[in-house]
C-alpha cells in the first residue's frame, strides 16, 4: 500500500491556473517525506487542454482526468464525492489543492464524505509549510491574523489528510514535465444543489493572486477616483490593483480588490501600499511579498514596520510623480 | 422553518498574548473575548430571514467553554430565540469534532437551514461547515454574500475566485456567512433584557451521544519569521533608483 499524494487541479475557462504550480511543489515535498507518488487529478468537462498543461508540471507521475458533464460547472458535492472515491482508488493518504475559494469549499467536504464512508480523515487548511517528524508529515499554517504559526499533526487513526495549500509559500514547480494522462471515471454524487449563474469580474489586469506587482490603496485615498493614479502605476508593470478592507468597506474599491485576512493573500515581487496604515489583518494578506514599499504621510503608520522602502509623504503628491518617474525609466 | 446558527467566542487578536514555555499553549485566559464576527453576521442573517416571515425559531448553538454563555446571550439579545451551550474543552476540539457534535444536534433539532460564520478569526480554519455538509451529504454554500429563501429552497450568492456565483440549494442546507452578507445589529436594550429570559440550555456532547473526536491536533506554536527592517527613502527619485537598481523591477 503506497502513501500517494493526490493533487486536484484548479482550472477556469479551459486553462490551468498558474497557482497550481506551487501546490505540486508542496506535494513533491510531502511525497519525499512520506514516500509514494504525486498524482494529478483534473475534474471537468472538455478538459483535455487543462490536463496537458497540468501534465507539464514537474513531479507528477501521472495525471488522471475525469471528464464528465457533471463537472461542467463546479459544484462542491460532485467534486467532493468524486475526489473521495478516487483518493481511495489511488491509495492516496494526502489530498491537496489550492487554498482558493474553491479549494476551501470542497476539500473539507471531501474529508466529511470520507468520514461518512468510515475512512478517518483530517483537514488542514492554508498550509504554509511542512516538516518531517519521524517520517510523518506535520503541517504549518498561519493563525491569529498571521501573528502565529500553528503546527498541526493528524491523529494516529487518520487515513487520509485533505489540505489546501497557501500558494504564496511554495515555489512554483517547473514546467518541463511530461506525465502520462489517463482517463478515469468518477461517480459524481450530487446533493441537489444546482448552479444558477456566474458573474465574472471583467478586468484587463492580471488576477491579484497571479500578479508580479500589486499596487494597493487604503482609506486615506478618500475616494474611488483617487484610485485611478494607482491603476496608472499598476499598468506600468502590467500589475494588479488591491485595497485595504477599510477602503473596500467605504466603497472606494470593489470587493475583489480586498487584500488581507478576510480578503486575498498575495505575495508578489513588489507590493506598494499607498495610504494604508498597516493593520494586522491587512499585513496578514501581504507580508509575504518579496519587496514592500509603503507611501504614507504618517511616519508612525505600522506599515513602515514591514516595508523594505518607506516614503513618508502625501500620496496625492508623490504617486503621480512616481508614475512619471517610472515611465521615464522604462 | 427553523434556523440553526452557530456562535463561538474568540479572544481579542489585537491584544498581546503569551505562549507557555514549551509553546504548546496560547494563554488566552487573561484576554478579552467577544463573539466571532462571522457568527454575528450569521445570526443577523437568520434574524433578517425571520423578520421577512416564515421562520418559527432561531436556535443558537455554541460548543465550548461555559464562559461563552455571554456570547451566546449576545445572539439571543440580537434576536435568536433559544440557545444551547454544549460544554467542551476548547483545546480538545477541532473542526471535525465540532462537525460531529453539530451533526448530532441537527439530528435532534431538525433545522431547515444552518447558517455558520465562514471561519473563526483566531484559527481561520474555514472547515467545520463543509465537513458537516460532507458528513450528512447536505447542500452547502460557503462564502455567502446574499441569501434568499423561497419555499423549500435557498438561493445563495457566493464570493468566489474571479467573481460571484449563484447556487440554488434544496432545504435543508448549510450556508456560511462571509463579510458582506450583512451588517450585524447591535443588540438593543430591550433585546438584552429579553435575552435574560430566553431559554439557554447547558449540555454536553454525551447528551447527544457523541464523543469529542479530533482528527487534527495542535502540536505547538511558532512565531513567524520577522521581516528585516527596511529603510526610509527621502524622495521619489530615491525610491525609483532603489526599484531599478536594488529590486530590479524597472
Amino acid at each position: 500500500m503506497s502513501d500517494n499524494v493526490l493533487v486536484v487541479a484548479e482550472h477556469a475557462d479551459g486553462q490551468l491556473r498558474k497557482i497550481n504550480a506551487p501546490v505540486v511543489t508542496f506535494a513533491v515535498k510531502a511525497a519525499e517525506i512520506q514516500g509514494g507518488e504525486v498524482i494529478g487529478l483534473v475534474l471537468g468537462s472538455d478538459v483535455d487542454g487543462v490536463a496537458q498543461q497540468f501534465a507539464k508540471l514537474e513531479g507528477l507521475s501521472k495525471v488522471l482526468v475525469a471528464d464528465d458533464d457533471a463537472f461542467a460547472e463546479y459544484l462542491p458535492a460532485e467534486y467532493a464525492s468524486a475526489i473521495a472515491t478516487i483518493a481511495e482508488d489511488v491509495d492516496a493518504t494526502l489530498v491537496a489543492t489550492v487554498a482558493s475559494f474553491r479549494g476551501k469549499d470542497f476539500i473539507p467536504r471531501v474529508a466529511g464524505k470520507l468520514e461518512a464512508e468510515e475512512t478517518a480523515a483530517a483537514v488542514v487548511s492554508d498550509v504554509s509549510g511542512l516538516e518531517d517528524e519521524d517520517g510523518e508529515l506535520i503541517y504549518k499554517r498561519p493563525i491569529w491574523s498571521g501573528k502565529l504559526i500553528e503546527v498541526v499533526k493528524p491523529s494516529d487513526d487518520v487515513e487520509i489528510t485533505c489540505v489546501t495549500v497557501r500558494v504564496t509559500e511554495f515555489e512554483p514547480a517547473g514546467d518541463g514535465g511530461n506525465a502520462p494522462i489517463e482517463s478515469v471515471s468518477a461517480e459524481a454524487e450530487g446533493d441537489g444543489s444546482t448552479f444558477v449563474s456566474f458573474d465574472k469580474v471583467q478586468s484587463e489586469r492580471p488576477e491579484l493572486t497571479d500578479a508580479d506587482v500589486v499596487i494597493a490603496g487604503g482609506r486615506g485615498l478618500k475616494s474611488r477616483e483617487n484610485f485611478v493614479m494607482l491603476e496608472n502605476l499598476a499598468d506600468l508593470f502590467t500589475g494588479a490593483v488591491g485595497a485595504s478592507r477599510a477602503a473596500v468597506d467605504s466603497g472606494m474599491a470593489p470587493n475583489d480588490w480586498q487584500i488581507g485576512q478576510t480578503g486575498k493573500i498575495v505575495a508578489p515581487k513588489l507590493y506598494v501600499a499607498v495610504a494604508i496604515s498597516g493593520a494586522i489583518q491587512h499585513l496578514a494578506g501581504m507580508k509575504g511579498s518579496k519587496c514592500i514599499v509603503a507611501i504614507n504621510k504618517d511616519p508612525e503608520a505600522p506599515i513602515f514596520q514591514v516595508a523594505d522602502y518607506g516614503l513618508v509623504a502625501d500620496a496625492f503628491k508623490v504617486v503621480p510623480e512616481l508614475v512619471e518617474a517610472i515611465k521615464a525609466e522604462m | 422553518m427553523k434556523i440553526l446558527v452557530t456562535v463561538r467566542r474568540v479572544p481579542d487578536l489585537d491584544a498581546r498574548f503569551d505562549l507557555n514555555d514549551d509553546k504548546t499553549e496560547i494563554d488566552t485566559e487573561a484576554l478579552d473575548h467577544k463573539i466571532n464576527y462571522f457568527d454575528e453576521v450569521a445570526t443577523e442573517e437568520a434574524i433578517r430571514l425571520k423578520e421577512k416571515g416564515g421562520v418559527d425559531e432561531i436556535v443558537a448553538v455554541c460548543i465550548g467553554s461555559t464562559d461563552a454563555t455571554k456570547e451566546l446571550r449576545t445572539a439571543l439579545a440580537m434576536g435568536a430565540d433559544r440557545g444551547i451551550l454544549i460544554e467542551a474543552n476548547e483545546r480538545e476540539l477541532d473542526a471535525f469534532a465540532v462537525a460531529k457534535i453539530l451533526s448530532a444536534v441537527i439530528d435532534e433539532e431538525e433545522p431547515d437551514l444552518v447558517i455558520m460564520g465562514k471561519l473563526g478569526v483566531d484559527y481561520e480554519n474555514n472547515q467545520a461547515a463543509q465537513i458537516l455538509a460532507g458528513l450528512r451529504n447536505w447542500p452547502q454554500a460557503t462564502f455567502a454574500y446574499s441569501v434568499a429563501v423561497e419555499g423549500d429552497s435557498v438561493t445563495v450568492g457566493r464570493e468566489v475566485d474571479g467573481g460571484t456565483v449563484t447556487f440554488k440549494l434544496p432545504l435543508p442546507a448549510i450556508v456560511t456567512a462571509d463579510l458582506r452578507l450583512n451588517e450585524p445589529r447591535f443588540p438593543s436594550l430591550p433585546g438584552i433584557m429579553k435575552a435574560k429570559r430566553k431559554p439557554l440550555d447547558e449540555k454536553t456532547p454525551d447528551d447527544y451521544g457523541v464523543e469529542v473526536t479530533a482528527r487534527a491536533r495542535t502540536v505547538r506554536y511558532e512565531l513567524p519569521p520577522e521581516r528585516q527592517a527596511g529603510v526610509i527613502v527621502e524622495s521619489v527619485e530615491e525610491l525609483v533608483s532603489k526599484l531599478k537598481n536594488e529590486v530590479k523591477i524597472i
